[in-house]
């Protein structure tokens, strides 16, 4: 049976803080140990893990050591869905033949993939597909920090316009990323998956609870949580959770959920919604757009941010 | 409970259908695959015994290659018995995931049936995929005819699995002139099939709740080489044994008599063909005629087992002989063939070295005749006679146009 854990209070997350351990490479402040943590800690059921080539993955997994307390896999850049759908394959067979590990009894694990933007907007876009297409019962989360963290700074499909990144600088003639974040969340609702949803590490109750909804789905959940980056986003490591707030709060990053492919809900409605100019001038990947020349690319992104919670707002209440 | 198939002592199937039935009576837990000439048959015939009945694990129709052998790797490590199928461009796309399956000591069964690289495009038979596995770190077995690739594949899940070497194993079988070619196959019932398979002995499985296990590790210059060197290590000093133990098994089942490296009129043999694959059978028959009708000593020697190499076994096979020739079914691209240089290279350390020369023949499905293979063993008894190459030492041979040769 499926166990969900009572979660009220931040305290509530230490008691089985022992499935991931504090003790891995990730810089401080990294805000993947966060939402990690948070999620794993989010259900007592155990847990089969993997991950994609990527930061969390590289900091974690480090011969003679790791950081996991689940069992835990890691093949490549692109193929977490696809090993974590084949160990999800492996045990509906050995369930059907009566040939699991007696560990198993009375438990019913859970399969998880953890990607970062670079492992799932770009290269494992094709594997993610085939596994929702093919409809495995599994939970693949996006470590979404908007740039490949992991090999320096280059930029993904994810990258937000205007961010200077190691491949796309801001320079004498750039104002860096030319191109709009991909709206993965919406092509993964379009497979039909039965949930797909965006969290923060900061609003963890909307996360747990539907890091929560997710296991208690049959079927392939989808999880776009931001994960703000203090090497590559260049802000101090004591303010991921600030610039967190800041994203939630001016609706650069909306809280909302889709179920069966359509049925849209928002989850965080901020009651003091700050500018998007807040929170792009407190990232030094953005610091350029201050100059005069590019300035006006912070109005048009406030207009993007508006137009895009116009939508969802009526998407909501179309139902649709 | 899947059903059970009621076999003829004697089938008529082509390789793939030989291959198909060998994955379904080891009863495989979770098969993840995907179409490709000429290996799409296993794929079909799979979801035939499926939709039959004749199935009870898992079979993941995934949407590349690449994600088969990925799939394959998530499973085994999870704990099960697992294999898939491929040729060429598949085999080519799954390549990074080869290395990593071997990395992780996961055995899985890949059915290989071998075909050409483009470009240009070809679906036909040549060993350019088999080669391009055989730094991957899996075992590769070679098959030269369907009940070769029936046994081949039963063998290698034993072989495989044996906790003792836990690698993943290739089943090689030539595209079409094995695989789309009926022939007479004796099966073993489902249930000696399965008797000899064995149940999969997990190791270190991800479902095992109890005991949580990390694969795929990040190692640098502090640990990847001890890792790697392990691996080489295993592949070097336990499979020959455990090949040779499950051999004999097989033997005692079925009368069937397998060789890490096959002989063929070796024993007084002056000169040899080295080849794998369908050529053996054609070279074998040419050494024997030219026995008989010109009083050639002529032999024929093919590799089983093409990786681990078998060097020992190779100088074994080879150092009374005088001449030899490797054929390459595979475009060297800047080289001696691959076959050659194992053999030469294996060959060296003899006392009375023979005169090694090298052939690439049949890329993309040319055909291979017993034409051919006269002219490779005349050229080599007149290697023998001279003591020294007579030709050069690199020969095309059906090639159009004028001769192609170098050095
Ligand atoms: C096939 C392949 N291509 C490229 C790489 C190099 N590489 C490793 S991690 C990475 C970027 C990871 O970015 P992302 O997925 O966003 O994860 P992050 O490190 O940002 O968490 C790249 C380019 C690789 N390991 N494998
Ligand atoms: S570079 Fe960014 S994502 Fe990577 S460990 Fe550091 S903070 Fe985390
Ligand atoms: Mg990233």
């Amino acid at each position: 049976m499926s166990e969900m854990k009572k979660i009220k209070n931040l305290k509530d997350f230490s008691t089985s803080a022992d499935r991931f351990e504090g003790a891995n490479l990730l810089c401080p402040g990294c805000a993947h140990s966060i939402i990690v943590r948070e999620i794993l800690n989010a259900t007592n059921d155990p847990l089969i893990l993997s991950a994609a080539t990527g930061c969390l993955e590289v900091c974690t997994a480090v011969y003679p050591y790791t950081s996991w307390d689940n069992s835990w896999i890691h093949i490549g850049f692109e193929n977490a869905s696809t090993a974590i759908a084949g160990a999800e394959a492996m045990y509906k067979a050995r369930k059907r033949k009566g040939k699991l590990p007696a560990s198993c009894e009375g438990k019913s694990p859970k399969f998880v993939a953890f990607g970062g933007d670079g492992a799932t907007y770009d290269i494992g876009f094709q594997w993610i597909s085939g596994c929702f297409e093919r409809g495995h019962d599994m939970m693949y989360v996006c470590l979404d920090n908007e740039v490949y963290a992991n090999t320096g700074g280059q930029r993904s499909s994810s990258t937000p316009i205007g961010a200077s990144t190691v491949t796309t600088p801001a320079g004498r003639v750039s104002y860096g990323e030319k191109m709009m974040k991909k709206d993965m969340l919406s092509i993964m609702a379009a497979h039909g998956a039965p949930y797909v949803a965006q969290v923060a590490p900061n609003k963890w109750k909307d996360m747990v609870k539907k890091i929560q909804k997710g296991f208690a789905t049959e079927g392939p959940v989808f999880i776009n949580a931001m994960s703000a980056c203090t090497t590559e986003w260049k802000f101090a490591p004591d303010d991921t959770i600030a610039i967190s707030d800041l994203a939630t709060d001016s609706l650069v990053f909306p809280l909302y959920e889709i179920e069966n492919g359509t049925k849209l809900t928002i989850t965080y409605r901020p009651k003091n919604k700050v500018p998007v100019r807040d929170y792009l001038g407190a990232q030094g990947r953005f610091k350029h757009l201050f100059k005069p020349q590019y300035e006006y690319l912070i109005d048009e992104w406030q207009k993007m941010v508006d137009a895009r919670w116009e939508y969802l707002q009526r998407r909501e209440e179309a139902s649709v | 409970m899947a059903e059970k198939m009621e076999l003829n002592e004697v089938e008529v199937w082509d390789g793939n259908m030989a291959a198909s039935q060998a994955l379904r009576q080891a009863q495989i837990d979770v098969v993840a695959a995907y179409p490709i000439t000429p290996s799409t048959p296993v794929v079909q015939n799979y979801g035939s015994f499926l939709a039959n009945g004749y199935i009870d694990g898992e079979f993941v129709l995934v949407e590349s290659e690449h994600a088969a052998m990925s799939g394959c790797v998530g499973a085994a490590a999870a704990g099960g018995r697992v294999a898939t199928a491929t040729s060429s461009q598949g085999f080519a796309l799954m390549s990074e995931v080869l290395y990593q399956a071997s990395g992780m000591r996961l055995p899985i069964v890949l059915v290989v049936v071998n075909r050409a690289l483009a470009a240009p495009l070809n679906v036909n038979g040549d060993h350019s995929d088999m080669y391009m596995g055989r730094d991957s770190g899996w075992i590769q077995l070679d098959a030269f005819n369907a009940q070769e690739a029936y046994d081949m594949t039963l063998m290698a899940f034993r072989i495989g699995e044996d906790p003792e070497i836990r690698l993943p194993v290739m089943s090689h079988q030539d595209g079409f002139i094995t695989s789309h070619t009926a022939e007479n196959v004796r099966p073993l019932s489902d249930d000696e099939a399965y008797e000899f398979v064995g149940e999969y002995p997990a190791v270190n499985p991800m479902l095992d709740l109890a005991n949580p296990v990390t694969y795929g590790v990040q190692t640098e210059e502090d640990w990847h080489f001890e890792h790697k060197a392990r691996q080489h290590h295993d592949l070097m000093t336990k499979v020959f044994g455990k090949v040779e133990e499950v051999f004999a098994a097989f033997e005692k089942k079925t009368g069937r008599k397998y060789n890490i490296v096959e002989k063929y009129d070796m024993d007084d043999a002056d000169v040899a063909i080295v080849a794998l694959g369908t050529t053996v059978e054609t070279a074998k028959m040419v050494a024997e005629k030219l026995r008989k009708e010109q009083g050639i000593k002529a032999g024929v020697v093919a590799p089983r087992l093409f990786r681990p190499w078998p060097h020992k076994q190779i100088i074994e096979a080879l150092q009374n002989v005088k001449a030899v020739a490797c054929l390459d079914r595979s475009s060297p691209n800047g080289a001696m063939g691959a076959l050659y240089n194992e053999v030469a290279g294996s060959l060296y350390q003899c006392e009375n070295r023979p005169v090694v020369t090298n052939y690439i023949y049949g890329l993309g499905g040319r055909d291979f005749t017993v034409e051919h293979a006269e002219e490779i063993f005349k050229e080599l008894a007149a290697n023998a006679e001279a003591g020294k190459p007579t030709t050069p030492l690199q020969q095309f041979i059906g090639l159009r146009g004028p001769k192609l040769s170098f050095y």
